[in-house]
């Protein structure tokens, strides 16, 4: 049998009816870009783990013939071959950080740096310790750290292995909301400054939003959907209309500051939207976060509105809302960029709005993801 | 409270055995208690009995098959014979062999728990730290299952110190050979030197005190610690 392979990305193909005892079964293929966060989105049971398993090479049961895992076309598993977890160049985060438990965090990194892949060192250990922010806990056993805490130590050993593809199995879920805060920001820097790429699981759709390039869905061990994130949870009609604070990230370079009124604006596609001031600079990336609840159209600019933030935009889709009659989701693009806007069926009629139709979008609130 | 120059030999006789039988049993039951912890295989059930089977036979049952067994008769013993290795009944070596099998279970019991109790979970994350299964088994599970191994070794010395009955069928009772600590009680009894018996016999009242209050006191240590996070 010959596979194609494609000179980049991850190539996984998996097909497995009930894998080990479990009822269960995985069917898909896939091409994963190589660079960047791809998120593995779904429910529990979905298969997501499963399958971060089997590019690990951990779920031995997964041998079926026709299966073939790959990264930058480097064979790691196909009918015939089998490169043990130990070979493969991965780095993994798991779910519940799984320290060792007779290790100190440094003892834990230690181990990781010991093994490492000495050809290609990108990844320095100071940069990591700073970046996560663990140097005053490194001499803790993982059972005195608290779980952000150990989190943050899984992913500095996970990263220290110098791997070539950094697999993340919901190194969030096991964590409650204040830690989530704690944690998402180190992980959003860790994201933008490895140049590795990051498959990363989650059930949240709003880390998937906050965090990642390209989504693929998966339910029942099947590919749902798959794209780039913004595209593919602003197209109307997706699995993504039934989310009800469906939302959009803009990203772009702040171009002004104002600290008599305390705001920053971020330049994108011509246009700005400013938003409260915080530690960025001018010229840095800043990502914001748009819900469509907080947006609003008009046919007109009204300068006379308390709303700062008006954009010039075209309606790209327009569906009902399946479970409220009375909304309408409408998909808008700025520039490129695309929004979405929650706005009653009422409204829509009776401004007549159409595909095509240029409009105001008026965001009521932003909020500040990096 | 006298110790004479055979109880003195006797003592010395007995630690030696008890240390040689601790060494080997560890060896040899580090890779049977892996298997029996982590297979699926319907011979787990068989295995685990046969190990377990020292516990409940009479010394007596097992040393007179292990006789008949290395006896000139016996296979091991006809074998033994055609490489013109020495016969193995009343001898050191074969007081050995007998205290291996009489002392196995509580060697591999202890490991094998130890064993079970690690899990999957440290392994698979040194397999994605580029550890290999012998690095993983060095540096992951040995130092992980420590409590296990004191555990074993410690149970293993401490019922190879105390054993009766296998010594008796197989090795007899010569002097600096095969006679250890128990016999020579038996001998002292017999001959009514209840003195001496007494001197002897206390002394392993107190070993045995203080071998086991030892062990439970790393057991609680270590639960203790499991639950503070750090492993001895």
């Amino acid at each position: 049998m010959t596979v194609k392979q494609p000179a980049k990305g991850l190539n996984i193909r998996v097909f497995q009816q009930h894998t080990g005892q479990s009822n269960f079964s995985l069917d898909l293929d896939l091409q994963l870009p190589n660079t960047g966060v791809t998120a593995l989105f779904g429910p529990s049971g979905s298969g997501k783990t499963t399958l971060l398993r089997c590019i690990a090479g951990l779920e031995k049961s997964v041998k079926g013939s026709t299966n073939h895992i790959s990264l930058n076309g480097e064979l790691w598993q196909s009918h015939d071959f089998w490169l043990a977890s130990h070979k493969r160049p991965v780095g993994y985060v798991f779910q519940d950080a799984n320290l060792f438990p007779h290790l100190t965090a440094q003892d834990n990194l230690r181990f990781s740096i010991q093994r490492a892949d000495k050809t290609q060192p990108a990844i320095h250990y100071d940069d990591v310790v700073e970046l996560l922010n663990i140097a005053s806990i490194l001499t803790q056993y993982p059972g005195q750290l608290s779980g952000g805490e150990r989190q943050r130590v899984a992913m500095a050993r996970a990263l220290l292995i110098q791997p070539k593809i950094l697999l993340m199995d919901e190194p969030l879920a096991a964590l409650d909301d204040a830690l989530k805060q704690d944690i998402l920001p180190y992980l959003e820097r860790l994201c933008h400054r490895a140049k590795i790429p990051i498959l990363y699981v989650s059930h949240s759709l709003d880390e998937v939003i906050r965090l990642a390039d390209y989504m693929v869905v998966l339910e029942k061990g099947r590919v749902l959907e798959e794209g780039n994130t913004q595209r593919l949870i602003s197209t109307l009609g997706t699995s993504f209309a039934r989310y009800q604070d469906a939302s959009m990230v803009v990203s772009g370079t702040v171009v002004e500051q104002n600290t008599e009124w305390g705001l920053s604006w971020l330049g994108f596609e011509n246009q700005t939207i400013a938003f409260k001031q915080g530690k960025e600079a001018i010229g840095d990336s800043v990502r914001l976060r748009i819900q469509s609840r907080d947006i609003s159209v008009s046919l007109s600019k009204h300068e006379d509105s308390s709303i700062l933030n008006r954009l010039t935009v075209v309606i790209d889709d327009m569906e009902k809302d399946n479970k409220d009659p009375s909304m309408v989701m409408v998909r808008l693009l700025a520039g490129n960029t695309p929004l979405l806007a929650k706005i009653t069926a009422l409204s829509a009629h009776s401004l007549k709005l159409e595909k095509g139709q240029t409009l105001v979008a008026q965001i009521k609130s932003v909020a500040v993801l990096s | 409270m006298q110790l004479s120059a055979a109880d003195i030999e006797a003592i010395w006789l007995t630690l030696k055995l008890a240390s040689l039988v601790t060494v080997l049993l560890i060896i040899l039951c580090t890779p049977i208690a892996w298997w029996l912890a982590r297979t699926q295989s319907w011979l787990k059930g068989p295995i685990n009995a046969v190990v377990a089977m020292p516990l409940v036979l009479p010394p007596t049952v097992l040393g007179f098959y292990l006789l008949l067994f290395l006896g000139p008769e016996g296979p091991m013993g006809q074998l033994l014979a055609y490489f013109n290795i020495g016969s193995l009944p009343f001898s050191f070596s074969g007081l050995v062999v007998a205290s291996m099998l009489y002392s196995l279970p509580f060697v591999v019991q202890p490991l094998q728990n130890a064993f079970i109790a690690i899990g999957e979970r440290p392994l698979e994350a040194a397999a994605t730290l580029r550890s290999s299964p012998w690095n993983r088994f060095i540096y992951v599970v040995l130092p992980l299952a420590k409590t296990g191994y004191i555990s074993a070794a410690v149970l293993g010395f401490a019922h190879t110190v105390g054993e009766f009955g296998v010594v008796l069928m197989i090795g007899g009772n010569i002097p600096k050979e095969t006679k250890v600590i128990s016999v020579q009680i038996y001998d002292h009894v017999e001959a009514l030197e209840y003195g001496q018996a007494h001197t002897l016999s206390l002394l392993m009242v107190i070993f045995s005190f203080v071998v086991l209050a030892f062990l439970y006191s790393i057991q609680r240590r270590q639960k203790r610690q499991a639950s503070a996070g750090g492993l001895l």
